[in-house]
């Protein structure tokens, strides 16, 4: 699928010292991905994937090597400046969902929003529409721990997509799940990027990555493959 | 996905603190803290007990010096008090060879003070003697004070019934009295005291006066720490005139006292003496010191300046303030690295919170105000309780313990300024640690 360049990365690499110890989670990754792309990140065990997905996310700073996000590059930035880029360009979907406990769903939908600084009407307007479209218009004044493992993944979902991103990162976002509702996990995000979205995956599981566009491989921190499906 | 286009585009035109935006802040800062009532409750206490302690005792203490400095204003600011005192050590030489004990003020040093200090107003003598007073069967131990018209005016005394004595009564010495009122109420508990008669010895005395229950004498003897030659005052007291008591008494007292029988003779217990300008009190009273010890051998007379010990009791108060500041000071400091501890812990265990927030934009200034405003929220409402607290007790305290109590109206905004003040410096540490985080471990952290 055709498309613009939204992320570059040069060369990238990662190290962490601990003590005298150095560890190499990434050692120089050059990728790109475009607009409307389905990428799934695949390999072992330490191999350096949620290091990568971390960097793309902005949590994280290269230790060398250029980052390119819709065209600006990051390396430069200061940390309010990240935060400002992942609060209006990035989405995240973690494993473990990472709801805030105290919020309910339509509260935890918002959150991006109220670090965007919109008017609270307006955001809980919109949580609203994006908890219906993943299905939980019923349960907009839960509290996570009502919700099941599915349905809480859903809410995650819908609070990536509520400030409209360049990019959503999911990190293994059925690891935690059953088939039957990681399957229904896995045809909203099909659904997200027919609709346009670009998608950026780890997985363990082969079939997840089957039905993607794209599948990047790493090993020991560097990629061995990137093969389109 | 059209009404979200602009996402993006107006990120950055956030205001760093709008008034939306810290009233969400501080709601969802109610929200964490209703989560773990609990907890948040036992953490305020130190707050509350400190900012209600700081109130309540300051308000008792108010009330107690008001109390203590209104006694003395009743002696009057501008009055020297003279007392006879029995002096000490010549007490055993004395009572074996002579049987008669002679000391105190005489008619002699009244006059000589009246004559020679300059700026003396008024010199109210008297003679007190403790005796029974009698009205058919019924009995009363009472201080009588032998006294002149114008120590009504000097003391500031109020009648409730009838007259005090005049000029012209005292210099024919008659038999009238004026009684307190709780006397008046002990013995005429039916009928009208002012026209009846009382007894005391061989003599009858008509009542022509009953005086008001908080102008007695009696106050003086308390906020002087009674220090009456030995004796303790009775607590009803009759007046007399000077010369009535004079005549019929006699120089030469006899006491009571624990079974045995002592004769004192003194010509005059207590004299008041006005000086016209507050500003010379202190000196007058030196003077008359002076003039006092030039002509006796022997200390018999002790003189109380109810101006001093006005400021003496300021003193105290300040003091007093002094050891209540330390002590609140220590309480909220107490209170306040109660909440740290706990905020420190909150900050730890919602680690994840932190890094979830962090991951969907929050900046660290975000984080700063949403734990610093946790910790406002902490204090200032343990301050309002505190305050409702620190109010109603002293109420407590006046209603049932029957003790003045005044609450200075700058008491509570400050200890509640200081309790919000509190929270916002212990509570910039733990949020400032919350910011540090990184966003990455964070979210790793379980
Ligand atoms: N904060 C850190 N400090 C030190 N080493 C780290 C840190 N984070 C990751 N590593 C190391 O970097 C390497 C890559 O870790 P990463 O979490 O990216 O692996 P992964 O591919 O996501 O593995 P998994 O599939 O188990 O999640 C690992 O060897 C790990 O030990
Ligand atoms: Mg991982």
């Amino acid at each position: 699928m055709p498309g613009d360049v939204i992320i570059r990365l040069e060369n990238v690499t990662k190290t962490y010292t601990m003590g005298a110890v150095e560890v190499h989670a990434l050692r120089g990754v050059t990728l790109s991905f475009t607009q409307g792309e389905y990428v799934s990140i695949m390999g072992p065990s330490g191999c350096g994937k949620s290091t990568l997905l971390n960097l793309l996310g902005c949590l994280d700073r290269p230790s060398a090597g250029r980052y390119e996000l819709g065209g600006s590059e990051l390396s430069l930035l200061d940390d309010d400046m990240l935060s400002e880029i992942r609060c209006g360009r990035l989405g995240f979907i973690f494993q473990s969902y990472n709801l805030i406990p105290q919020l309910n769903v339509i509260e935890n939908i918002g959150v991006p929003l109220y670090y965007q600084g919109r008017p609270e009407r307006e955001s809980l307007e919109m949580a609203a529409e994006f908890a219906e479209r993943v299905g939980l218009s019923e349960r907009l004044h839960h509290r996570p721990y009502e919700l099941s493992g599915g349905q809480q993944q859903r809410v995650a979902i819908a609070r990536a997509l509520v400030n409209d991103p360049l990019v959503i990162l999911a990190d293994e976002p059925t690891g935690n799940l059953d088939s039957a509702s990681g399957t229904e996990i896995l045809s909203i995000l099909d659904d997200l990027n027919k609709q346009g979205k670009t998608l950026i995956m780890v997985t363990h599981d082969e079939h997840i990555a089957d039905r993607s566009m794209r599948v990047v491989r790493l090993r020991d921190g560097e990629v061995v493959s990137d093969v389109w499906n | 996905m059209s009404g979200t286009e602009t996402a993006f585009n107006d990120v950055a035109l956030r205001p760093r603190l709008s008034f939306s935006y810290l009233q969400r802040t501080i709601r969802m800062g109610f929200r964490s803290l209703w989560t773990h009532r609990l907890r948040s409750l036992l953490t305020v206490l130190g707050i509350v007990f400190g900012v209600a302690s700081v109130i309540a005792m300051l308000a008792v203490g108010e009330g107690a010096s008001y109390e203590a400095q209104e006694q003395i204003r009743r002696l009057g600011s501008n009055n020297i008090i003279l007392r006879s005192l029995k002096p000490p050590e010549e007490d055993k030489v004395s009572t074996t060879r002579s049987f008669v004990v002679e000391y105190g003020l005489t008619y002699a040093d009244i006059e000589r003070i009246r004559a020679t200090i300059p700026g003396v107003q008024v010199i109210v003598p008297a003679r007190i003697k403790r005796d029974y007073v009698w009205r058919i069967a019924r009995r009363v131990d009472c201080d009588i004070l032998g006294t002149v018209p114008w120590y009504a005016e000097l003391h500031d005394v109020t009648m409730q019934q009838g007259r005090y004595f005049t000029t012209s009564e005292m210099k024919r010495s008659l038999n009238v009295c004026v009684l307190d009122s709780a006397m008046a109420y002990e013995l005429f508990p039916l009928d009208p005291a002012v026209g009846g008669s009382v007894r005391v010895g061989r003599e009858y005395y008509r009542v022509i006066g009953v005086m008001k229950p908080e102008t007695r004498q009696a106050d003086e003897a308390a906020a002087q720490g009674g220090s009456n030659g030995g004796s303790t005052s009775a607590s009803y007291q009759m007046y007399i005139p000077l010369t009535a008591a004079k005549n019929r008494f006699g120089e030469t007292l006899l006491k009571r006292r624990s079974g045995s029988i002592e004769a004192e003779k003194v010509e005059l217990h207590q004299a008041t003496v006005r000086v016209s300008r507050q500003e010379d009190v202190v000196e007058t009273a030196a003077i008359i010191a002076d003039l006092l010890d030039r002509v006796r051998k022997k200390k018999d007379y002790e003189i109380v300046v109810p101006l001093e010990l006005l400021r003496q009791a300021e003193r105290t108060k300040q003091i007093f303030n002094v050891v209540l500041g330390s002590i609140a000071a220590i309480s909220l400091l107490v209170g306040g690295i109660g909440i740290m501890n706990i905020m420190l812990a909150t900050v730890t265990e919602r680690t994840r919170e932190i890094g979830i927030r962090r991951a969907l934009g929050a900046k660290r200034h975000d984080i700063v105000v949403q734990f610093l405003i946790e910790t406002v929220i902490l204090s200032c409402s343990g301050g309002l309780v505190g305050v409702v607290l620190g109010v109603s007790v002293p109420l407590l305290i006046e209603r049932f313990a029957n003790m003045v109590t005044i609450i200075t109206p700058w008491s509570p905004p400050l200890a509640f300024s200081i309790s919000a003040l509190v929270g916002t410096v212990f509570g910039i540490y733990p949020a400032v640690r919350a910011a540090r985080m990184d966003p990455v471990e964070a979210l790793r952290h379980e």
